[in-house]
């Protein structure tokens, strides 16, 4: 059988995808007994004219992490889009924006002004931005646009396949490059995880009655060591997140914060938490509901923590 | 003029681009690094709940996470005016002990040893980490993932997860350690130490006993006389967790001392419109351009400016290496940028030998690992080393503990203009009227940022080979002459 033919890709992201992608240790050598990487600019020397120069569909599967923030990283994606057979979301900001898409609550002006006017330390009296294209004594300079908004992939190109998480855990990892190497490649669109359930699922926390009073902040309270976090009062995002983890942060005794995307079949990740929270509400005074959500002080930051961009609300208006 | 672009410089995040401007005669007319990315955190904080901070700004990067996590973390103790138990200082600085014995190895073995134990003008096809466990032995290569993996379940263990670990609250940390993950861990603490030592014995056997080498180290083309900064404890001595920030001149004399919460008068940045990068530099130096010596604010912030900035290391067989270090080298401080990588494997001993005290603490498995804050919180600052540089966490808030504003000095960009100066210096010496650039020649130039573990939006560093380059040459129409590729074919 001929070797697949994967190329692995960067966007805007953190590098911990990478790192994730190593972290299936020993299985690399199943994976290069399978598989030949045809582009990989964080471990091998092919650039991107060698790219532009492979046959439209020649490379077999893309993993490709890290969101679309400016327009390099939106002609790469096309690129490897035209290239590949398969392209598979790999990772967080790929597949809903993640952390970095936080930045939708803001714009470019807002960003360019706080990196390089406001912040204290900076020394910028004439105002001097970052351009696009700088002319020089020598010659002329460019560096890539950098967007109003940051995109999903999806948003970018036609996706076939998600894998979820910030950065996906090594079973998550292992069980998309298992399915591209046996050809057992399931329906597009799927979300690639071990669980189409919550967090929740498998966390050995024991559950009893979610009911709330009041919701606490992590630093304010040491929560008991077997009981569920959310039923203590701590905004755990394990009830509206996949599972697929092993809920690794509730057993560090930390809320999940809801890095594995929506469960199957939830379009929006932040309505779906909002109204399981609405749910357990121990109260049907509005008053009191009220004060009880108070003890939410970022509930968009929170609820869309990881999943803005890919949203229904997509990004914040700025006026 | 002619332009050589090094587009994109692979193995680095960020995508880092080099122009080169030739001359009409051939001679470096100037080199510019560019950095074309930006994602934006400083701004994207504001609005969120403080004590979310080190899982957000984590996210800058996946390759330290632990050293952003860990200065937001101290942050978050200033912030809410709250001081950690004695417990839960020494499990993070644990943890952070761990992870730079991780970081350390991934940067000696995978990035910088193929040059030394190759040779700058070796194959590219061998000049990586294949070919180094090819020539030092399969036994080296065993341990060097050994330590790599056994320090990553450390951090798991401690931190919640593999990468970007949960554990960090004002106050303290998530979860202690029991007596059996103690045990496991003081293991893999003694035998980090044995690591360490073994690498410095690579070290002395492959460079410091070739000539060539050493000459090389100590030429012109790789110095530069600049600021030193680094973390020391009271006694002046290395800490990477905590301490204060300490400034050393050329000479060596200390220049400045200070707190994390008066770094911005010590500290400021420029903007340069063709970089989305900013430039770091000594407030009370001034910026000066892109040059070096007392008169320029340029400092560095490596593990050599670490120890420069130190009068030594606290533990004893590290200590003992920083000595011979430094007599090698013909006394303090040394401005060799290769020597760069020699700190870095002194420091690497120091982290495993830190550990080892660290897990024999009687206190390291107390349970008393949380203060809750009681006061209101305002404004904080957190300083720690990351591996590749001083890191700085300053945020303010509204009296609920929202960030209304946030500012970072991330470890790379302290040295961006040092690293951008290095390049530019080895381009001029190098690259010359009538001499063909060679592949082995353009490796050259790449050693000049290599040591600096360049992480421009954090690089990773933790592949296979070593750091390709493409260069096309234009002649003054802009007509292409020459393409040359290194790295792994």
């Amino acid at each position: 059988m001929a070797k697949l033919k994967i190329a692995l890709y960067w966007a805007a992201s953190c590098g911990g995808c990478e790192i994730a992608t190593l972290a299936i240790g020993e299985k690399i050598l199943q994976l290069a007994e399978a598989a030949d990487i045809v582009f990989w600019p964080v471990g091998i020397d092919v650039k991107y004219a060698d790219v532009e120069k492979m046959p439209d569909n020649s490379i077999d599967a893309c993993l490709f992490n890290g969101a679309i923030r400016t327009s390099e990283n939106e002609h790469i994606a096309k690129l490897l889009r035209a290239k590949s057979k398969v392209m598979i979301a790999y990772g967080s900001c790929s597949y809903e924006g993640c952390i970095p898409g936080l930045s939708n609550f803001y714009n470019r002006q807002m960003t360019f002004d706080r990196a390089y006017v406001e912040t204290p330390s900076t020394d910028n009296p004439e105002k001097v931005y970052p351009q696009t294209k700088v002319k020089v004594p020598e010659g002329e300079l460019d560096i890539p646009e950098f967007y109003d908004t940051v995109k999903t992939l999806a948003q970018t190109v036609d996706v076939d396949y998600f894998v979820p998480g910030c950065p996906p855990e090594e079973k998550t990892t292992w069980l998309a490059l298992e399915a591209l190497i046996t050809g057992n490649l399931p329906a597009k669109g799927t979300v690639i995880s071990h669980s189409i359930k919550s967090v929740c699922d498998e966390c050995p926390r024991r559950k009893e009655e979610k009911k709330i009073k009041k919701f606490y902040r992590p630093y304010e309270i040491v929560p008991e060591p077997e009981k569920c976090l959310l039923e203590q009062g701590l905004l755990c995002y394990g009830i509206a997140t996949r599972g697929g983890c092993g809920a690794l942060c509730p057993q560090a005794n930390m809320p999940c914060t809801g890095c594995y995307g929506p469960v199957e079949g939830v379009i929006d990740q932040g309505a779906h938490f909002l109204s399981a929270i609405s749910s357990i509400i121990d109260s049907n005074d509005p008053g009191e509901i009220e004060r009880i959500l108070d003890d939410i002080p970022d509930p968009a930051g929170t609820f869309y923590r990881y999943s803005l961009p890919d949203s229904l609300l997509r990004r914040a208006r700025i006026k | 003029m002619k332009k050589i672009m090094i587009d994109p410089i692979t193995r680095l995040e960020g995508h880092g681009k080099i122009a080169i401007f030739l001359n009409d005669d051939g001679g470096v007319a100037n080199v510019y690094f560019q950095v074309p990315e930006l994602r934006g955190f400083e701004k994207f904080s504001e609005g969120r709940p403080a004590e979310d901070m080190p899982q957000i700004t984590q996210r800058i990067c996946g390759v330290c996470p632990e050293a952003h996590h860990m200065a937001s973390t101290k942050a978050l103790d200033n912030l809410f005016h709250v001081e950690p138990t004695s417990a839960a200082k020494k499990l993070r600085e644990l943890l952070y002990s761990s992870f730079y014995v991780t970081d350390h190895t991934t940067h000696f073995y995978i990035l910088a040893a193929p040059d030394f134990i190759m040779g700058p003008d070796a194959a590219p096809a061998e000049r990586n980490i294949l070919g180094v466990i090819g020539k030092v032995g399969l036994e080296l290569g065993g341990a060097v993932i050994r330590t790599r993996h056994e320090n990553h379940w450390v951090i798991q263990t401690i931190g919640g997860r593999p990468i970007h670990p949960c554990f960090g609250l004002p106050g303290g940390v998530s979860r202690p350690i029991n007596e059996e993950e103690r045990e496991k861990i003081e293991k893999i603490a003694k035998s980090s130490v044995e690591f360490g030592k073994l690498s410095l014995k690579v070290f002395d056997d492959v460079v410091l006993k070739n000539k060539d080498y050493l000459d090389m180290v100590l030429s012109d083309t790789f110095t530069h006389r600049t600021y030193y900064m680094g973390l020391v404890n009271e006694n002046n001595k290395v800490n990477f967790y905590d301490g204060q920030v300490r400034v050393v001149d050329p000479e060596g004399k200390e220049f400045c001392k200070y707190a994390p919460r008066d770094y911005l008068e010590h500290v400021a940045e420029h903007v340069e419109p063709w970089t989305y990068l900013k430039f770091p530099y000594l407030k009370n130096v001034g910026w000066k351009g892109f040059v070096d010596g007392n008169d320029s604010g340029v400092y560095r912030a490596t593990p050599l400016s670490r120890l420069n900035a130190a009068d030594g290391m606290t533990t004893p067989l590290a200590q003992e290496e920083y000595e011979k270090m430094y007599s090698t080298l013909g006394g303090k401080p040394a401005h060799f940028t290769l020597a760069t990588h020699w700190a870095r494997l002194v420091e690497l001993l120091y982290a495993a030998e830190r550990m080892v005290e660290l897990v024999q603490d009687p206190e390291i498995t107390s349970t008393d690992i949380r203060n809750i804050p009681t006061a209101k919180p305002d404004e904080g600052v957190g300083i720690v080393e990351a591996p590749r540089g001083t890191l700085t966490h300053h945020y303010i808030t509204d009296e609920r503990g929202l960030i209304e504003k946030c500012n970072l000095i991330v470890g790379t960009t302290n040295n961006y203009a040092a690293f951008y100066m290095s390049v530019k210096k080895a381009a001029e010496d190098l690259i010359k009227p009538g001499k063909k650039i060679t592949e082995g020649l353009l490796n050259r130039i790449e050693m000049a940022w290599r040591p600096y573990d360049l992480c421009l939006a954090c690089a990773t560093h933790s592949l296979p080979g070593q750091l390709p380059l493409e260069v096309t040459i234009y002649d003054a129409q802009g007509n292409e002459l020459e393409k040359l590729t290194q790295g792994i074919s």
